[in-house]
């Protein structure tokens, strides 16, 4: 994932093509840069895409937010306010590739998994005796609720166009779901694929 | 009520009852008593899916029918593609509320959505929106009638309590087809709006729970949230079924699906009961596991998940819904917050006072008003139709409910029963009846011709009574001087009886009469035959 943040600007005026020329240094996440953003633009019809990176907003009309701050302001937490590691056993990690099939049994996966624990780990340091737990961002908005009205429907010829496997309007699907085969099995079976 | 008790003698001088006991025991040697093991007795949950009555889905707009071409009331949404969101039907909120007054629940202010991710191929998703944490309704009551006694004339009132009603996301239909080893997914059924009522084990037989999954049918039909037709799918049980001692916990617990009319039901509960105690009085342990029920064997198969779906929580990760706010209900129109809409706010008091009759306050009603029992006026409301039947039947004659009720809940709906045919195919219609019933109560036939006339109309639907009296010449031979002398006759050649009539046995004068009744093929006025004989054997 690279540092660029891409921005696609509709703009009736329409913004000239020699913006992008004028924000040559364009760093990636390991310090090369990149000089040829030229190639990567293409006008469409009715709407100009614009790659600008969000840091030099030379023709931008607007100051910067006065809300965000310039640098960052947080502080990682230190070790000693944060829980145990999480010691994640080898049946936890059979039991969660089962139930998500996602395969990350590797050295690396694991190493992640761990890092994404400790990161997570920091929402102890908070106090949250006495309150009440939030479970949505949106929980003071109201529920917008639909009239019973037929509106949508009646394009299965499209839907099936999606599906590679198709027989007379029916969606083929494998019978029933293929069992996750036992640990060792998938052990050995990794070890001779090609991944 | 007693039960089966067991007492040992060891000596006759130590016999004693234990009456009004409910455990069973033996009598030991220094007078102890020792428990014996009790019978094992069943116990059933029942979980109910009721398929929403609504012209649209639960959060998206494409059509609701039973049959249409596959795939095609699927909208973006209900085939998960990206970029779709879910928009809450209102239809289905007010349908969830009226349901859940209707069974005596409280509604809570505040419901939430949540997501239980499984994977299967009728589920496009990976998860299926439902109400796990906090549900649109809570801590309800059903309460159904079984008939019962040796007649089936005594009305019993039983209670099952309902755990929540909450709102939940259909998944599509998959048609396994083991030619080509593959499975047919259509999607037409995707995202239907369900009500799944989850229910206490409080029942513990077959018999119980068909009552109670009948009540609701009732109930919901009569409410107009769900139509209720198992046979569609309109409305889905599923038993949880255990067996155990009273007193002792509860026993591990197998699922029976499958199941697709309320028969059905009480056998399926009723066998996997049995299947259970005898796995135990064999001595080994039931496993936890999902039954399909068969309907071509009549028996329970054991299904191809090896473990119960619903056993384990965190099998399904339940995450709250992020797309969806908190559902806010409202009490009333005074606690509606200022400026909002009316077709965005669902209110409490509105919908209760809009509720409909429920099918108890009916049976009351029909009581209350015709004065005819409890059992009949729950046969009459069981039936679909049968209430209109009746009261068209009594508009059109002057005979009395009660003696009206007799013949709808036996005759008609006794050769309904024998045919399968519901009530809106008698070959019978009301008014038909109800001249059938005129005739006999002016005199005309006697009760008896009047059953063998009301036969004969089922069998040539279109004539009316009148017509087949005047055919089979059935009219009641009121013509004194015939009566006279065949009753003289029956006198005659039966003097023995005569004699034991004259000397105070009674009785036998129902013989005579019966004699008489075969002579006159049964049109003979049994009152004045009654008389004429008493005069004669006096």
């Amino acid at each position: 994932m690279s540092a660029l943040s891409l921005a696609a600007l509709r703009t009736s005026c329409g913004v000239p093509p020699k913006i992008i020329r004028s924000t040559s240094r364009l760093l990636s996440n390991d310090g090369h840069t990149i000089t040829n953003v030229e190639k990567t633009f293409h006008r469409r019809s009715c709407c100009v895409q614009t790659y600008i990176l969000s840091v030099t907003r030379l023709y931008s009309s607007q100051p910067h937010n006065p809300k965000v701050p310039k640098m960052p302001t947080w502080e990682p937490v230190p070790e000693d306010q944060l829980p145990q590691p999480a010691q994640i056993p080898a049946d936890l990690v059979d039991k969660l590739e089962r139930l998500a099939l996602v395969d990350f049994r590797t050295k690396q996966g694991l190493e992640c998994l761990e890092k994404a624990i400790r990161f997570a780990d920091q929402l102890h340091v908070v106090d949250t005796s006495g309150i009440e737990p939030m479970d949505s961002v949106l929980e003071d908005r109201a529920l917008y609720l639909r009239d019973d009205a037929v509106k949508e429907g009646d394009c299965a010829e499209e839907l099936l166009q999606l599906s590679e496997k198709t027989a007379e309007e029916y969606f083929v699907a494998p019978p029933g779901n293929i069992p996750l085969p036992k640990r060792e099995e998938r052990a050995a079976m990794l070890k001779h694929s090609e991944f | 009520m007693t039960e089966d008790i067991t007492w040992l003698f060891l000596d006759p001088s130590l016999k004693i009852s234990f009456q009004g006991l409910t455990t069973s025991g033996v009598v030991s040697p220094d007078l102890h008593f020792i428990h014996t093991p009790q019978q094992l007795v069943g116990v059933v949950g029942l979980e109910i899916h009721a398929q929403i009555n609504s012209s649209t889905k639960l959060f998206s707009g494409s059509s609701v029918r039973f049959s249409a071409p596959p795939n095609s009331l699927v909208s973006f949404f209900d085939a998960s593609l990206p970029g779709t969101l879910p928009v809450l039907n209102r239809r289905c909120v007010e349908a969830a509320v009226m349901t859940g007054l209707a069974l005596n629940c409280n509604i809570n202010r505040k419901s939430l959505f949540d997501r239980k991710h499984y994977f299967y191929a009728d589920l496009p998703a990976g998860y299926q929106i439902t109400q796990q944490r906090q549900p649109v309704a809570v801590d309800g009551t059903l309460t159904y009638s079984l008939l019962e006694g040796k007649k089936r004339s005594q009305v019993i009132r039983k209670n099952v309590h309902i755990k929540q009603i909450q709102l939940e996301q259909d998944s599509g239909k998959s048609l396994h087809d083991d030619v080509h080893s593959q499975t047919l997914i259509d999607l037409n059924r995707a995202g239907v709006g369900l009500m799944e009522l989850v229910m206490e084990p409080d029942m513990s037989c077959g018999e119980e729970a068909a009552a109670a999954v009948r009540e609701l049918q009732l109930i919901l039909q009569a409410l107009g949230t769900c139509q209720g037709n198992m046979s569609e799918g309109q409305l889905r049980v599923d038993a949880n079924v255990s067996v155990h001692r009273p007193g002792e916990p509860l026993g591990v617990r197998t699922e029976v699906k499958n199941i697709n009319s309320v028969r059905y039901l009480a056998r399926a509960i009723d066998y996997e009961i049995q299947r259970q105690i005898g796995i135990l009085q064999r001595g080994g342990t039931v496993q936890n596991e999902t039954r399909a029920y068969d309907s071509k064997s009549g028996l329970l198969i054991k299904h191809s998940l090896p473990i119960s779906l619903t056993s384990a929580a965190s099998f399904f990760r339940f995450m709250p819904e992020p797309n969806l706010p908190p559902l806010i209900v409202y009490e009333d129109n005074a606690s509606l917050p200022a400026g909002i809409d009316a077709c965005q706010a669902v209110v409490v008091q509105k919908i209760k006072e809009g509720l409909p009759e429920l099918p108890s306050i009916k049976r009351d009603r029909l009581v209350q008003t015709y004065g005819i029992l409890p059992e009949h006026s729950f046969t009459l409301v069981n039936e679909d139709g049968l209430v209109e039947y009746f009261e068209a039947v009594l508009m059109a004659t002057k005979k009395e409910p009660r003696k009206v009720i007799g013949w709808v809940t036996n005759e008609l709906l006794g050769h309904l029963k024998q045919q399968d045919l519901s009530v809106s195919q008698s070959p019978i219609s009301p008014p038909a009846l109800a001249e059938l019933l005129e005739l006999q109560e002016t005199g005309h036939i006697s009760s008896s011709v009047a059953k063998q006339v009301f036969q004969k109309m089922w069998r040539s639907p279109g004539k009316t009574a009148a017509q087949i009296t005047q055919e089979h010449d059935l009219g009641l031979v009121s013509d004194t001087a015939q009566l006279h002398s065949i009753c003289q006759k029956v006198v005659d050649s039966h003097p023995d009886e005569v004699h034991a009539i004259r000397n105070g046995n009674k009785k036998v004068l129902n013989k005579l009469m019966g004699l008489v009744q075969k002579e006159t093929k049964g049109r003979a006025d049994p009152v004045l035959v009654r008389k004429i004989l008493q005069e004669k054997t006096s």
